[in-house]
């Protein structure tokens, strides 16, 4: 059964009405060389229970190992109640609401939201969301362009130690906006960008500095240094961070002397599975001064005649409905489902449930990382300080130990050299607050067993 | 009916220009922009030394219902903003013509302004525009 509502004849009336012989002949103005007449490569259509089989199949091909890897997408524990509350009919919508003040209740979820979020970040200001970390930091470099109206370069600052996901999809929406995006090398021996090179572009006009926080190998940056010399240099500053972290590590509106000016990141720790990569979410937090240029919706709570509190979208002018190719956006939806999610994980775990969290992730890599380096053929890359992931590595070649590793059920971390050809031997391990002291010695008996075979090998 | 000061020159898209006999133009929004628009929440101006081409936007003013480029019928280089927009954009509401100027500029070339239409021609093409 076809789930179209028009009925033969009310299609049949409707182009009586405007004087159209078929519907073809409303897209004539269509050249035919343009028009696709067949769609050979989608297959017939299936029964559900046909279907259901073949899901079936290929959920069973998944791997369901003990999941050592990060690298941007955590495996962290989300309390029941969390997706219970959030599939609630009330609150099951995936999207900003069209009528939106007739929505007092989700107003008032993306409110508390905003809330969470200036409090997690030190941020003044925080936006109802974005699409994801990796877009979200697309617009907070956007935004940087924006503001700085001093600069007139468009050159932006990117670190080298900024996830390689986020660096692609930065350089695939800004690229053709005439931005300049130059990489800023980090330092072989810690894993940290490297200060001294970017003393070099000091005096020069530069629009906006990323600095990510941990960055992609896991290091905790010297973001104190990098926040004040873009602060003497006229340079904004945005911030891309695991929002876990800051539960325990300084927040960014904190970040050298006057803060950071944007705050981005992903927001999948806190409350999203993670689900072949998404839905996840972005946020995006920035001083009040630069919230006129901050893209996507922002509630705001407001009184009504009677003097009863009340919940209204704010700063709507500059968005695309208004604005249209002027709007702060024009990929500015925002995750609501997620959203919901997130606020309610964030409430039931409160500050103290998070910091519990990030501490217990940050510990667990440290026992790892111990278990791991006792083992012949396993060295720490970097000597810094990490939140919950470290850079190892292994003498033989990573891809084919992840390979062995996974047929033990084990998913044993990330390859760098998909991204870092210089780190071709390193293995990105992550291990959170799930993982217990069983697992990781697991872990670490399959590693060790995988390269001793591997060296006998040779 | 808004008030349209004979000693001024418009532009069609709502700008008023005073010339200041230095060289220098003032430039602000009519009356009449101001009361389509409704209350003002923020004015971003233009930063000093600007160089900017006629016909160009030169400030956005924004009120609850939009936000609205400001275009400069002259080229020249902004000599000066009114800063004091920042914390008091309702100036533009309440006093167009005198506090709620938005920025001066320094004409290439004074000729420029022989273009413009006088106070008359504005109140009829503002009229006309409403019909």
């Amino acid at each position: 059964m076809p789930f179209i509502p028009h009925t033969e004849d009310d299609v049949r009336r409707m182009l009586d009405v405007i004087g159209a012989d078929s519907i073809e002949q409303l897209f004539d103005e269509i050249p035919e060389e343009l028009k696709c007449r067949s769609f050979d490569a989608i297959p017939e259509g299936l029964s559900e229970m046909e279907v259901a089989v073949i899901m079936q199949q290929r959920a069973a091909q998944d791997a369901n190992g003990l999941c050592f890897i990060g690298a941007g997408s955590y495996d962290h524990h989300i309390p029941a109640a969390v997706w219970e509350l959030t599939t609630r009919g009330e609150y099951y919508t995936a999207y900003t609401p069209y009528q939106a003040e007739a929505s007092q209740g989700t107003l008032q979820l993306l409110y508390e939201y905003q809330s969470m979020m200036t409090a997690l970040t030190g941020m003044d200001v925080s936006n109802a969301s974005l699409y994801d970390g990796a877009s979200g930091l697309a617009e907070g470099v956007l935004m940087a362009v924006r503001v700085n109206r001093k600069s007139k370069s468009r050159r932006v600052l990117v670190p080298r130690t900024l996830h390689p996901a986020y660096r692609k999809t930065v350089d695939t929406i800004v690229r053709n906006q005439k931005i300049e995006l130059v990489e800023l090398p980090f330092d072989s021996a810690t894993g940290k960008t490297d200060l001294a090179a970017l003393e070099q572009y000091a005096g020069e006009d530069i629009t906006a500095l990323i600095i990510p926080q941990p960055n992609f190998f896991g290091v905790l940056e010297d973001v104190d240094a990098m926040t004040d010399w873009a602060a003497a240099n006229n340079t904004l500053t945005i911030a891309a961070v695991n929002p876990l972290s800051l539960a325990i590590l300084k927040p960014p509106g904190e970040w050298g002397d006057s803060g950071v000016d944007i705050c981005v990141g992903e927001g999948q720790p806190l409350g999203i599975p993670m689900s072949s990569g998404g839905p996840n979410y972005g946020f995006m937090c920035c001083k009040q001064q630069h919230v006129r240029q901050m893209p996507g919706r922002i509630i705001g709570r407001t009184v009504d005649l009677d003097g009863k509190p009340g919940y209204a979208l704010t700063l709507q002018a500059r968005e695309q409905h208004i604005r249209r190719s002027k709007a702060t956006s024009n990929i500015c939806t925002n995750q609501g489902l997620m959203v919901t999610a997130s606020t309610i994980h964030m409430a039931l775990m409160g500050g103290e449930g998070l910091a519990h969290t990030a501490g217990a992730c940050h510990a667990n890599t440290q026992n790892l990382v111990g278990m791991l380096t006792a083992l012949e053929g396993v060295d720490r890359r970097f000597d810094s300080p990490v939140f919950h992931e470290q850079v190892l590595t292994l003498d033989a070649p990573v891809a084919e130990v992840l390979h062995a590793l996974s047929e033990q059920n084990v998913l044993g971390g990330y390859a760098l050299a998909n991204d870092y050809p210089e780190l071709g031997n390193c293995l990105l391990v992550c291990a959170t607050e799930k993982r217990t002291d069983t697992q990781m010695q697991t872990f670490a008996d399959t590693l060790d067993r995988v390269l001793s075979t591997h060296r006998k090998g040779n | 009916m808004s008030n349209t000061p004979s000693d001024l020159k418009y532009t069609k898209s709502h700008e008023w220009i005073r010339d200041n006999g230095d060289g220098t133009v003032t430039l602000g929004i009519t009356d009449h922009a101001q009361e389509l628009l409704g209350d003002l929440v923020f004015v971003e101006v233009p930063e000093s030394g600007t160089e900017v081409e006629a016909g160009g936007e030169i400030a956005v003013v924004e009120s609850v219902k939009a936000a609205s480029d400001v275009y400069s019928p002259v080229t020249g280089e902004v000599v000066e903003a009114n800063e004091a927009l920042a914390d008091a954009p309702e100036s533009v509401n309440d006093s167009p013509y005198e506090d709620g100027w938005i920025c001066k500029i320094r004409l290439s070339d004074t000729s420029q302004l022989e273009a413009l239409m006088d106070a008359d021609s504005y109140a009829t093409h503002a009229e006309e525009e409403e019909h």
